[in-house]
């Protein structure tokens, strides 16, 4: 991949504003925190804005927001494979079979 | 006898194998951690009460180490750009402070462990902590490991940058990857541990 300097500096733009927007997103999370809301809402307020921050990180520093199409799909698996795995001890929660 | 595709991509995939392969590591990584975010929430669903966080632990401690790791990994992008740049003492002086920042970060961690132990908080104690020292420790090790290759890079490894300058830009990429992924988990560790 080949980058000119004025391409490089446009990135490098990109990653002062993302880091500084990690920054900001993080006081918003602990602000959040101050607040003692309910503990479903904490939950789904804190989990969004992680999802937000981590979503910046693998977009821009990880360079997600353009790369080869073997990687989406690598991605895309892991992912599923992912959801698999945090929602399994939930069935388990839903399984009728009482003993 | 050369490692092929190092430097230039793969006809069949665009990519190095470098990149390939580290991209490759962190789904499994994302698979480990996975299994233990899992067993999390089965223990806290599973749980007929459950502490928050702050009962246990320093959420401000935490919030500095956050600010610690966002900073680490602006460093570490930094340092990859000043490369693509040809700029090494610049290189040299963003990968010195990502390092530093990853020493920060487990210097506090090392504060943190040690109030622990002083209150008589052990990972024996309870089911939260269990899974706090576990998570935390499981993600110190990658902050270590990432440290011990960025270091590498920074010193010996460095080498490699007059001789194939682009092979060398290609590692630090792809250690890159590897310290955003650590600084990724602790985004979540941090308001699941510490805020919930």
């Amino acid at each position: 991949m080949e980058h000119s300097h004025a391409d490089i500096d446009r990135h490098v733009k990109r990653y002062l504003i993302v880091g500084a927007a990690l920054y900001v997103l993080t006081i918003v999370t602990v602000a959040a925190w101050r607040l003692h809301l309910s503990t479903g809402a904490a939950i789904a307020l804190a989990l969004a804005i992680a999802l937000v921050k981590g979503s910046l990180v693998a977009a821009v520093f990880m360079h997600l927001i353009s790369e080869k199409k073997l990687i989406y799909w690598t991605l895309v698996i892991t992912v599923l494979f992912f959801f698999v795995l945090l929602l399994l001890p939930l069935f388990t929660n839903l399984d009728p079979v009482s003993l | 006898m050369d490692i092929p595709y190092t430097v230039a991509a793969r006809p069949d995939t665009g990519l190095n194998n470098g990149k390939i392969g580290i991209w490759l590591f962190l789904a499994s990584e994302v698979m480990l951690f996975g299994a233990l975010f899992a067993t999390y929430i089965m223990l806290r669903v599973g749980a007929e009460s459950w502490p928050r966080g702050d009962e246990y632990l320093n959420v401000w401690w935490a919030m500095t180490n956050t600010f610690v790791l966002i900073g680490s990994s602006v460093t570490m992008v930094m340092a990859w750009a000043s490369l693509m740049k040809k700029n090494f003492r610049a290189f040299r002086l963003f990968m010195g402070i990502t390092i530093l920042c990853g020493l920060g970060f487990m210097v506090i961690k090392y504060i943190e462990y040690s109030a622990k132990f002083e209150h008589h908080y052990y990972p024996s104690t309870n089911t939260f902590l269990a899974i706090y020292f576990t998570l935390t420790g499981l993600h110190g090790l990658h902050v270590l490991g990432g440290m011990v290759v960025n270091a590498y890079l920074w010193g010996p490894g460095a080498k490699l940058w007059k001789t194939d300058p682009q092979w060398f830009t290609n590692r630090v990429e792809h250690s890159g990857l590897f310290w955003h992924f650590v600084d990724l988990v602790w985004i979540f560790l941090f308001p699941i541990l510490y805020l919930l």
